[in-house]
């Protein structure tokens, strides 16, 4: 990289008076922000705030209406990320950007395969440094299987294995640990520590403000669209950086959890399993009650969810809803007796993305809308529609918004107002908050109280430990697919939790139990 | 101050964006209508008997038969699949209607006869799409042979003629001074619009080609939707059978060979995205009246029937080149 990087006064990567705008959104105003050599650099924002904009300006993929970009002093134009990338401007995008058909390799070589003389594809060697970068992080994963059989956090591994495979002077990562657990992200930090140690400059965008405290010497904050401030992380505490971020006092984080008003089983689930010979799991929900699926990613929390739901095979499972047994063939079975999910990963199962934003949330309502001639009143429903968006403060031009031009936290938002309208009895919530900012996240969990105050039941999927003691009434902890323990009142603390959820599942005990 | 505001690039750039954004602009029967008004006003510059209402009669009534045959096209494509089989069904069950009618059967019943084959060859694509999870193409690749074959053993191969007199009525009546063929393809382009833009199947339908994952997902029975989107496209492929029956006033095994490809070629044309979830029924009808004003201005012109392919081929090109130019802006 740069051999004058210790003497040049020029900072490594600057931006002007950066301005954009979209049709009826300003996403940034007169953005100004600088990047030193050897910095890890947070950039801290409400979901909407204009973070993930500034970034794809920097990596060409969006082009500003003003201002300008220095690389090493130098101003630069890129019309492409092609263009960045060949500048030394590495990028790890918040929504994925792989080809699930192909493998983890030829993802991260994509478009830069290397081939030998004869112009075959010289797969051992890209391979060989693939597996290299893998080793450095620390992780494993399949190289010969489609990514899009991978987890999705493998998957956010081989995207960042694919900006370290390039040769860079600026590193962004747009939420790269949204989808990791903190033992991963961890390993992602070892990394980033590394190179900023060879004098490499890494923007960093998290919602997690530990991570940030963790990792990050100065942050800047953006607050719509505009710079509000650049702090040293050394000279600010949390309750600050909220503030500056949100505008305004967060109070505490979790509603208080009201005493269970009945002990009514809702739901009653028995021989739930994801896999033939996999273990038959039972669990119970009460009216008005949290019920948390806790554990490690991949511990088969979503497929729990998923098999009692009908959206996986299970025979022989056996589901009650207020005592009725009932049979779940599918989703909308299970709609019908009143269960709705919000799913894991919101942009591949949960939104119709080239969609708006009405379209997406009414479109399992729609019925509550049809006149009696079988038309759907369109005016009820933009009403119903403009009222859900103000209710979980959905921030967007209008109702006919394409989802895929909102922030991720705001997509969340969709996901969720579609099932509120709905009003199913009992909600299960897959990693609701993942990539939400504090502000909207407390709002989410009020939210959720106020629901089960009113009567519904939820189930809420988690991996941020904080959310699963502070939310939940009840935690049905998984190890290997098999739920280990159901931890309840006082009982529920980071350390109970963990300790099942990493508890070694006697081989043999799951199979006398399954047999 | 305003006029500043127009000069400066961004603020033109701006404007675009909004123009993009804008209802009109982001309907995907938009171009399509320009591209029709433009071709129509060619025509009428090139030749003066296009304008005549004879032609243009004669024209709209050529067009019936694809454009009533793309409405169930429509459907299937706006799911993210394709009916390959409808022209090989709308022969079938015109084969059936004709063969039923000369037995002597009942002429309701005939008719019913040949609509509900039709329906029930459209309901087995869409079983085997939506049940077994077999690819659209292949289903219909192997139900256009099948069909295509019944027909030719319910006739032996020869054409079937000696209707009744009155059937004519169908393909060449007229209705308060409106051919019957015109006014049998309205009336199924105005259900059609009814069911796409108005009603929740509409939705579901258009929601399916954006993501068939979220909407099963959010407790939407998409396998029924779309058994019903092909027994739509069965439906309407054999209605265009009796009306074509009526018209030739025989039923011929070997009709509508090729007719998949006019009516994809109206659907695209039309504005329609081939992966689904974005385009209109409006859209097709006019990718529809597009191909039959092009066909028969050539004709006219006196241009030969293989350059016409040639511009045929062209002009479908061209209508998907611009079509992709035009982003993901999601728009009926
Ligand atoms: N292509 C686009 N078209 C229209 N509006 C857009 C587009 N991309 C972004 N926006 C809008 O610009 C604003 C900033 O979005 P951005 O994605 O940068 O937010 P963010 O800070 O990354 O949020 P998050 O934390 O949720 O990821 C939002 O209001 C968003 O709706
Ligand atoms: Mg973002």
């Amino acid at each position: 990289m740069t051999e004058t990087s210790q003497t040049s006064p020029e900072p490594l990567l600057k931006l002007e008076g950066i301005s954009k705008s979209f049709p009826g959104v300003r996403a940034l105003r007169d953005v100004s922000l600088s990047l030193e050599r050897g910095e890890i650099h947070a950039l801290l924002g409400e979901n909407g705030a204009g973070k993930s904009t500034i970034i794809k300006i920097m990596g060409g993929i969006q082009s500003q209406d003003e201002g300008q970009i220095f690389l090493n002093g130098k101003e630069c134009h890129f019309s492409s990320y092609r263009d960045a990338i060949s500048a030394g401007i590495g990028i790890v995008f918040q929504e994925f950007s792989l080809i699930p058909e192909l493998d983890a390799v030829d993802n991260i070589f994509l478009g830069r395969e290397m081939r030998n003389a004869l112009g075959f594809s010289r797969k051992n060697e890209m391979t060989r440094i693939a597996q290299g970068i893998f080793e450095r992080l620390g992780v494993k994963t399949r190289f010969d299987v489609p990514v899009a059989r991978l987890s999705v956090a493998e998957q956010q591994f081989v995207e960042i294995a694919k900006a370290l495979s390039l040769d860079v002077q600026v590193l962004i990562l747009d939420e790269p640990t949204a989808t990791l657990t903190p033992t991963e992200a961890e390993l992602l930090f070892n990394v980033m520590r590394q190179l900023r140690d060879q004098g490499i400059g890494i923007f960093f965008v998290s919602h997690h403000l530990e991570e940030i405290f963790e990792i990050c010497d100065r942050i800047t904050v953006l607050r719509d669209g505009a710079h509000v401030g650049v702090l040293k992380t050394a000279d600010c505490t949390m309750d600050h950086l909220v503030e500056k971020m949100v505008g305004r006092k967060i109070e505490s984080t979790f509603p208080p959890k009201p005493a269970l008003q009945t002990a009514e089983r809702i739901l009653e689930a028995e021989n739930i399993r994801f896999a033939s010979n996999g273990h038959p799991n039972s669990f119970y929900l009460r009216k008005g009650e949290i019920l948390g699926f806790a554990g490690l990613v991949g511990s088969g929390r979503t497929e729990t969810a998923l098999a009692l739901i009908g959206a996986l095979p299970c025979p022989g499972k056996r589901v009650r809803i207020e005592g009725r047994e009932v049979s779940m063939g599918n989703p909308a079975q299970a709609l019908h007796h009143g269960i709705g999910i919000l799913p894991e990963s919101r942009k591949t199962e949960g939104l119709i993305l080239g969609f708006s934003i009405r379209d997406n949330i009414s479109i399992n309502n729609l019925p509550q809308y049809t006149r009696p001639i079988g038309t759907i009143d369109t005016a009820r429903e933009k009403r119903k529609t403009q009222e859900l968006m103000s209710a979980v403060h959905i921030k967007a031009p209008s109702d006919e918004t394409t989802v895929v031009s909102l922030s991720g936290g705001n997509q969340q938002k969709v996901v969720i107002a579609r099932w509120l309208n709905r009003r199913s009895k009992i909600l299960i919530f897959d990693e609701p908050t993942r990539g939400i900012d504090v502000g909207a996240k407390a709002e989410i969990y009020t939210l959720m109280r106020n629901l089960t105050a009113e009567g519904y039941a939820i189930i809420m999927i988690s991996s941020e430990l904080p959310e699963v003691v502070g939310m939940c009434d009840r935690v049905a902890v998984f190890s290997h697919g098999v739920i280990t323990a159901v931890l309840e009142g006082d009982a529920i603390s980071s350390e109970e939790v963990m300790r099942h959820a990493t508890a070694s599942v006697k081989k043999s005990a799951v199979d006398a139990l399954s047999a | 101050m305003q006029q500043q505001a127009l000069k400066s690039p961004q603020s033109m750039h701006f404007l675009l964006e909004r123009y993009r954004a804008s209802k009109v602009a982001r309907s995907t029967a938009f171009l399509p209508a320009v591209g029709l008004f433009v071709v129509v006003a060619c025509m009428i510059a090139l030749n003066s008997r296009f304008l005549s209402f004879g032609n243009l009669e004669n024209v709209a009534r050529q067009v019936s038969i694809n454009a009533i045959i793309s409405v169930g096209m429509t459907f299937a494509i706006l799911t993210g699949g394709i009916d390959l089989s409808v022209g090989a069904v709308m022969a079938l069950a015109g084969t059936i209607t004709a063969g039923l009618l000369v037995s002597g059967l009942n002429a309701g019943l005939a008719i019913i006869a040949g609509l509900g084959v039709g329906a029930l060859f459209g309901a087995g694509n869409g079983l085997c799409i939506a049940r077994l999870g077999m690819p659209p193409i292949i289903v219909t690749l192997a139900s256009m042979s099948i069909a295509r074959g019944l027909g030719l053993i319910y006739t032996n191969g020869y054409p079937i003629s000696g209707l009744p007199d009155w059937f004519a009525f169908i393909g060449r009546g007229k209705i308060l001074g409106i051919q019957t063929p015109i006014l049998i393809m309205l009336v199924v382009y105005a259900l059609a619009y009814l069911l796409l833009q108005r009603m929740p199947i509409g939705r579901y339908i258009y929601a399916i080609g954006g993501n068939e994952d979220a909407v099963r997902l959010s407790g939407i029975d998409s396998r029924k939707y779309k058994i019903i989107v092909y027994l739509i496209g069965g439906f309407t492929a054999a209605l265009a059978g009796v009306v074509l029956s009526s018209r030739l006033m025989s039923g011929q095994p070997n009709a509508g060979v090729g007719f998949e490809l006019d009516a994809i070629a109206a659907v695209v044309l039309g504005g329609t995205s081939i992966s689904g979830g974005r385009g209109s029924i409006i859209g097709t009808l006019i990718g529809a009246m597009l191909l039959g004003v092009l066909n028969n201005g050539l004709n006219l012109l006196e241009v030969s029937p293989y350059v016409q392919n040639v511009i045929k081929g062209a002009i479908i090109l061209l209508a998907i080149f611009i079509s992709r130019q035009r982003g993901t802006a999601s728009a009926r």
